[in-house]
């Protein structure tokens, strides 16, 4: 019960500050989940994130059920999950209860142009720290450019690609790609 | 039976909504058109709340939504509907990762995953940066590149990268310090 509770606890703090879509995300699980608490690493994460562009659901959202299970089962997961929806679930109930204009509000403005520049620098850092050990040769690296390109100045193009049919679409050429290098190497090891 | 139809509503979205939380706003729109749960301005409302709160648009746009329509047993249960399939998928996929997590097959599919993972991330960064860094409507109405950039933000911004290098402290301090100075100095 204590470890359920935990996972519970460490979500809603985690919930209370995921700005930004969940990509911002990544130094502060990588703080509470890998450095403090042991849960998981990451090299993990970095994997959720990935699983995370293709299924259904926000990313850091994934996330917490991904390690709530890991630590919990299914009750893990839940348990991990409602703690994650818990502050948002709580605010917007608050704002729409008395707050109507809360968007308007110079004050909220303000507090709020303030945290997207750390949003971003969070984002860069996040992009950083992935970079070493998912762009690791030639391909992945015209992997990555192309994948950028399609998804960030994809509305100029004729046909926008869904962020989900591009990353499966990734995972299916990264397959591809080390299934052919595997029998190569395995006919050249024949050779031998 | 309207806490049903929430649940089954918002589950519905949450299934399709691949890839982040824009992508649950077509369903919205004709959620909004079915159902009269809330309206289009409601919408474009939301957007603007879940930018200056934690939470994304859909999670955000479902509480709201049950809320208005079924109180606070709405908005708890219409946010769950949300989740729902993003649980229940997840933990397949947990589950199967688990057990093929050393298998050549995952390891070559996420030696695609990983580069692609962080390129949409670079391609979210610079979504942010749009609005963060830079003002492109000072921009276009002045012509001059000392407008096209907002020098405060990137002032905090480099102050925060380096103060994330050098100083231990949780990012959440970071954020918290980045709304005091965007409030002092009116951002």
């Amino acid at each position: 019960m204590n470890r359920l509770l935990d996972l519970y606890w460490t979500f809603v703090k985690i919930g209370c500050v995921t700005f930004g879509g969940g990509y911002a995300m990544l130094p502060i699980l990588e703080r509470e989940l890998a450095d403090k608490r042991h849960w998981t690493t990451l090299d993990e994460l970095r994997d959720y994130f990935s699983i995370g562009q293709c299924t259904p659901g926000v990313i850091a959202m994934n996330v917490s059920t991904f390690i709530g299970q890991k630590r919990g089962g299914v009750a893990g997961a839940l348990a991990a999950t409602t703690g994650f929806l818990t502050a948002p679930i709580v605010i917007i109930m608050v704002i729409a209860a008395f707050l109507t204009n809360f968007a308007d509000l110079a004050v909220v403005q303000h507090a709020f142009a303030g945290i997207r520049v750390c949003v971003c620098v969070l984002i860069v850092q996040a992009v950083l720290r992935l970079w070493k050990g998912s762009v690791v040769d030639a391909f992945t690296l015209i992997l990555y450019l192309l994948v950028f390109v399609l998804n960030a100045f994809g509305s100029f193009l004729p046909v926008k690609l869904p962020a989900a049919v591009l990353v499966l679409l990734s995972g299916a050429a990264g397959l591809a790609i080390s299934l052919r290098r595997a029998a190569r190497s395995g006919k050249g090891g024949e050779a031998k | 039976m309207i806490l049903l139809r929430l649940v089954y509503e918002f589950a519905k979205t949450g299934l399709f909504s691949v890839g982040g939380g824009l992508a649950t706003l077509p369903f919205l729109y004709e959620m909004s058109d079915k159902t009269g749960w809330f309206s289009h301005a409601d919408i474009a409302d939301m957007i603007a709340v879940s930018e200056s709160t934690p939470g994304a648009i859909g999670i955000n746009m479902s509480t709201y939504a049950g809320f208005r329509t079924a109180g606070i047993p709405g908005g708890i249960i219409a946010s769950f509907g949300l989740a729902l399939p993003s649980i229940v998928i997840t933990l397949i996929i947990a589950k199967f990762l688990n057990k093929f997590r050393d298998s050549r097959l995952v390891e070559g599919a996420f030696y695609g995953l990983r580069p692609a993972s962080i390129a949409m991330i670079t391609a979210a960064g610079i979504n942010v940066a749009k609005v963060a860094l830079v003002n492109i409507p000072a921009f276009q109405a002045s012509g001059s590149l000392m407008d096209l950039f907002t020098w405060k933000a990137i002032a905090l911004g480099a102050l925060i990268f380096i103060g994330q290098r050098k100083l231990k402290w949780s990012p959440v301090i970071f954020i918290v310090l980045s709304a005091v100075v965007g409030i002092a100095f009116q951002f």
